[in-house]
């Protein structure tokens, strides 16, 4: 295993995109930086460019504005870059998958590289979606 | 021949770049931790600015479009080279007593050089929020600057006779005592501290990178490992003032024995103070920022020189 490679599994700055949440997926993530599960302990960190970014990671059901956005977003990211899905509307939709606004869920847009289901979900659900979404890189 | 060679083992190797990158990187992860700990989390593992650095390596370069490439990329670059050479001036006075007339001013210039490069780096990005991130970094510039230079003059007129050189400066407190021990120096520290607070935009002064309103500011547009060397060129910056501190008011560095220990106390103790400021202050206005120094600061400067030369 690279160097480099090594410090991508311990070093994973993480973009959020919001692209049509309720929030309460966003406020889960937040918990996950808090002292009580603390994520910069595995490197983990927020970061407010996409252009820092290693994972983005994209919660809400993707509505038809948003849409050019997140491929830009995705685009821009240097490579290499992981996607994560976050929360049941990021996944399928949820309760709002028969809204005019749903442009599909996320991996109809962009490859998704790990999903994580809830709604929204618990941190320690985020924790183990990253650990294996580490395990896959 | 040999001296040249010298001369590149001191800028690569030991003063320079790679000892003041591996003891810069490890200061980010005392500066990492310590946050943790105030905010009662658990904080990173020792390794992980390593990491970071290493991970940044990997990754692709991304060039907006729209921007000057050549600014864009080599703006990071001058910022590094004059932070290992001011590293290693600073390393060489302090331990072989090399040095020229007028090093001081030299410190001081190459110094902002950082600061310019992310200003010349982020206007050349095509970026309007990087290019406001450069408009605030110039004012702060502009308002940290005369405190920091007023200072270290201080420093400089306690010095019999005055000197601009370092190593004047360093035998005068080996022979008569540190110039902490003055209370027109410990005025001069304090208003110094306040002034690295801004050069290394942290938190109160973290108006350039604001991450909330600017999203990184200076740094948005730099991915990859030109990323990597801006975030180095931060953390040698960490390392390189307190160095400069400990060597204008401190007693300069010592190597042997009891004070090799006594040299890592002082040093950890002045980052130490940086990083519990970082962690107890929000972020200000930028037109608070130069209010502060134009106003309070620059008044105890003043005060600080005028003692000095009262002679106290």
């Amino acid at each position: 295993m690279g160097a480099t490679k090594w410090g991508f599994k311990k070093s994973l700055w993480v973009f959020h995109l919001n692209a049509g949440a309720c929030n309460n997926c966003d406020i889960e993530v937040l918990d996950c930086l808090c002292p009580r599960f603390d994520v910069e302990r595995f490197g983990i960190k927020l970061v407010g460019s996409v252009k820092h970014a290693d994972v983005l990671l994209v919660s809400g059901i993707v509505t038809r504005k948003v849409v050019p956005q997140l491929l830009e977003a995705y685009e821009q990211a240097p490579r290499p870059v992981a996607v994560v899905a976050l929360g049941a509307c990021a996944l399928t939709g949820g309760i709002f998958k028969d809204g005019y606004n749903f442009a599909g869920p996320v991996d109809k847009h962009i490859p998704v590289d790990a999903y994580i289901p809830g709604c929204p979900p618990r941190p320690e659900a985020i924790i183990d979606g990253i650990v294996k979404l580490i395990g896959k890189l | 021949m040999a001296s040249t060679l010298n001369m590149f083992i001191y800028f690569l190797i030991f003063p320079g770049l790679l000892f003041t990158a591996v003891v810069g990187l490890l200061t980010t992860w005392v500066d990492r931790k310590v946050s943790a700990r105030v905010q009662w989390r658990v904080g990173p593992p020792w390794y992980q600015p390593f990491a970071d650095i290493l991970k940044l390596l990997g990754k692709e370069i991304v060039i907006p479009e729209g921007a000057k490439r050549t600014g864009f990329l080599l703006a990071p670059m001058a910022g590094l080279a004059a932070v290992t050479v001011v590293s290693m001036m600073l390393w060489l006075a302090n331990m072989q007593g090399v040095g020229f007339v007028g090093d001081l001013i030299a410190v001081i210039y190459l110094l902002t050089i950082p600061s310019i490069g992310m200003i010349i780096g982020a206007s050349a990005s095509s970026n309007p929020l990087a290019s406001v991130g450069a408009s605030r970094e110039m004012k702060l510039i502009l308002a940290y600057e005369l405190p920091f230079v007023i200072a270290i003059f201080t420093a400089v007129s306690k010095v019999s006779p005055m000197s601009l050189k370092l190593e004047a400066i360093l035998e005068h407190q080996a022979a008569n005592g540190v110039l902490l021990g003055h209370p027109s120096c410990i005025i001069a520290f304090i208003v110094a501290v306040l002034c690295m607070q801004a050069k290394l935009t942290y938190p109160p002064f973290d108006i350039p990178e604001a991450e909330t309103e600017l999203m990184d500011g200076t740094h948005m547009e730099y991915s990859g490992p030109i990323l990597g060397v801006v975030k180095l060129t931060q953390a040698m910056m960490l390392f390189t003032l307190p160095v400069l501190f400990i060597t204008l008011f401190w007693g300069g560095l010592q190597f042997t024995g009891w004070g090799l220990l006594y040299t890592i106390v002082k040093y950890v103790l002045i980052v130490t103070i940086a990083i519990l400021i970082k962690n107890t202050n929000p972020r200000v206005r930028i037109d608070q920022a130069v209010r502060f120094f134009w106003g309070p600061v620059t008044v105890l400067a003043i005060i600080g020189i005028i003692l000095a030369l009262a002679g106290l």
